[in-house]
């Protein structure tokens, strides 16, 4: 069955000389909505690297004159309850916010392939272990915990990175187990060990490879799921503290005077939805382009 | 299948002691019990009153003896008391988590009532404008912060009110946020004034549900429709009704169920970010309080519920499973 599929794979769909990665980057380049959301996050990310330059105030630059400003042409989105430049905040949690998912969604992935790819690899009663606590880790409810472990860090921005780590890694670690499992009885792997190559050298140049494509659509929806939980205990309080400014806490502040200054509200949530959306737009789209034979 | 639910079953027992050391550690070693909190509140406190108050709170003792006696206790039903409400932490969590209920079994019916059609549809007419738009609603469900969500909807129902310049809609008084009228009495008022509140975050929760559940209809659906036990029925001359409803529909609702059913738990843990921000006194917004609050009590209590209920539901989430699909085998 296996050989008959080769041989009725149209010839055209590879043409000569073109690698997987040229292959799929032609097919992300067809998804819009993930080319749009890719632009768009290079968007966010140099507005928030710029934001020095792009605004004249800081964001710890209070006006008590001016406090909760309608926008104007120094101010254009308006100034808070302590007469901060909501632009240049929203600029500068940017950076936070953007650096709190990255960074956690990195450490969570390599954290994952590590516990997935011993796992997967030694199998065993290391795996039975291994897959265990994942499974206690996902029993828990990780608010709660979020709140009790945040409470001793305080609110540092590595803290918070830390924090959000716990309860990020057992989704790639599962995956790349899976992957691996899968990958080890292939006959590709199979080949490789008839031929005498040893365990480092199919686990470095077959299993690894191979299993990539999941890990990189699972890490960039890490990085929105992150920006998504960092928000959420900045909001309870418990995240960035102010006034470091981080999306979440902005709202947290702006939930208070929904009924004098709306517009408070509206831009903090607004950036974390359309980033959390641009995120899931690009991991879409690369799940897509990467591996055609995931779905959903 | 005995062989596999013992097997199951067995295995459940060194995943609750894990989970509850863990709990209880978490919450143990946190920074503020009872003690800490009255030194704390009183400079002036004396050395032995400190050490005679930590004995009467059994927290000169070590570590796995407290384990021991409030795993002892749990196992009788006893959960301790909450430090901020003086009362038996099993009757709160009760009370809260019938609260929370109110909430999340009308959002979780409405949000399946919904996605469940809208998935199938959207999957049977892939790419066609309505599949779009399904799949922009899930996009967005599953990218929104609930809190954000939540705080645009008191704003649209209480600060913006558009309806109120309608002539034939502006009877509509929705409160932006609470649990009950004072003073409305008890009985049937008191339910219908309860609906009333419940309804906008009710609102909230089920977009929530629903964009999630839409996206795992349609891809399950997708997924069956191209197998070639479909084809297969089609080539058969069986027409497309029965093709859909009998042979794709049921086999698409199988992982359906799995999902359902580990979804249940989640249902009993309350919406900690809804209920705070609509003023809600569910579970969810009772344990990030008492976490937040040092009622460490409360919070080993309800966290150590909500991880059984999720291993149970993962167990009978799998053995629907099997049920279901003949072709699963286990052991």
């Amino acid at each position: 069955m296996a050989v008959l599929a080769e041989r009725a794979r149209p010839v055209q769909d590879e043409p000569a000389g073109q690698g997987y990665w040229a292959i799929a980057w032609k097919r992300f380049k067809k998804h819009r909505l993930a080319m749009a959301g890719g632009v768009a996050i290079l968007v966010f990310i140099s507005a928030a690297l710029l934001a020095s330059v792009l605004t004249p105030y800081s964001f710890d630059q209070i006006d008590l004159y001016n406090r909760k400003a309608l926008p104007s042409w120094s101010h254009p989105l308006g100034t808070d309850e302590l007469g901060h430049d909501v632009l240049t905040r929203l600029l500068f949690a940017g950076r936070i916010s953007l650096l709190v998912g990255f960074s956690a969604a990195i450490a969570a992935v390599l954290l994952g392939m590590l516990v997935g790819g011993i796992a997967g690899y030694y199998g065993g009663w290391l795996d039975n272990l291994l897959m265990r606590f994942t499974d206690v880790m996902f029993s828990l409810p990780d608010l709660p915990i979020l709140i009790i472990i945040a409470r001793y860090i305080g609110g540092r921005v590595d803290g918070i990175i830390f924090v959000l780590v716990i309860f990020a890694w057992m989704g790639p670690a599962r995956l790349v187990r899976g992957e691996l499992l899968k990958l080890r009885t292939r006959e590709f792997t199979e080949a490789a060990r008839a031929i005498g190559a040893s365990d480092t050298r199919i686990l470095a140049r077959h299993l690894i490879p191979n299993s990539l494509a999941p890990v990189i659509v699972a890490a960039t929806l890490t990085v929105g799921g992150a920006i998504l939980s960092e928000a959420a205990l900045s909001f309870l309080g418990i995240g960035i503290q102010p006034p470091t400014p981080s999306w979440g806490n902005m709202l947290q502040n702006a939930q208070d005077f929904i009924w004098t200054t709306p517009w408070l509200a509206i831009w903090p949530g607004a950036m974390i939805f359309l980033t959390v959306l641009c995120f899931n737009f690009l991991g879409d789209g690369l799940r897509d382009a990467l591996d055609p034979r995931l779905k959903m | 299948m005995g062989r596999y639910l013992a097997r199951r079953l067995l295995q459940m027992i060194p995943l609750v002691i894990g989970l509850s050391v863990i709990i209880f550690m978490l919450l143990a070693i946190a920074p503020g019990d009872p003690v800490d909190l009255l030194i704390f509140g009183n400079p002036k406190i004396k050395a032995e009153d400190i050490s005679r108050l930590k004995r009467l709170y059994g927290l000169d003792q070590p570590y796995y003896i407290r384990y021991f006696k409030w795993m002892w206790a749990a196992l009788h039903g006893d959960l301790g008391y909450s430090r901020t409400y003086k009362v038996p932490v099993l009757s709160l969590m009760w009370t809260r988590i019938t609260n929370s209920l109110w909430l999340q079994i009308p959002a979780f019916l409405l949000a399946l009532a919904v996605a469940i059609p809208v998935g199938i549809y959207s999957a049977l007419r892939q790419y066609s404008s309505v599949d779009y738009a399904a799949t922009f609603f899930t996009f967005f469900g599953v990218s929104i912060p609930a809190f954000w969500f939540a705080i645009m909807m008191i704003y649209v129902v209480a600060v913006w009110h558009p309806w109120t310049a309608v002539p034939f809609l502006n009877w509509i008084n929705l409160p932006a946020g609470g649990f009950s009228t004072p003073g409305i009495g008890e009985g049937l008022p008191k339910y219908l004034d309860r609906l009333r509140y419940a309804f906008l975050p009710t609102i909230v929760l089920s977009l929530l549900f629903m964009a999630s559940y839409t996206r795992y209809t349609r891809s399950s659906m997708l997924e069956v429709v191209r197998q070639d036990y479909v084809r297969t029925a089609r080539a058969k001359g069986l027409r497309e009704r029965v093709v859909i409803n009998r042979h794709a529909l049921k086999n698409a609702m199988i992982p359906l169920a799995t999902i359902v059913a580990l979804s249940i738990p989640g249902l009993f843990a309350g919406a900690p970010l809804t209920e705070t921000v609509f003023g809600w006194p569910g579970v969810g917004r009772l344990l990030v309080e008492a976490t937040l609050g040092g009622d460490f009590a409360v919070a080993q209590g309800i966290i150590i519920f909500l991880a059984a209920l999720v291993i149970v539901f993962n167990l009978v989430a799998d053995i629907s499973y099997a049920m279901l699909d003949p072709r699963i085998r286990y052991d």
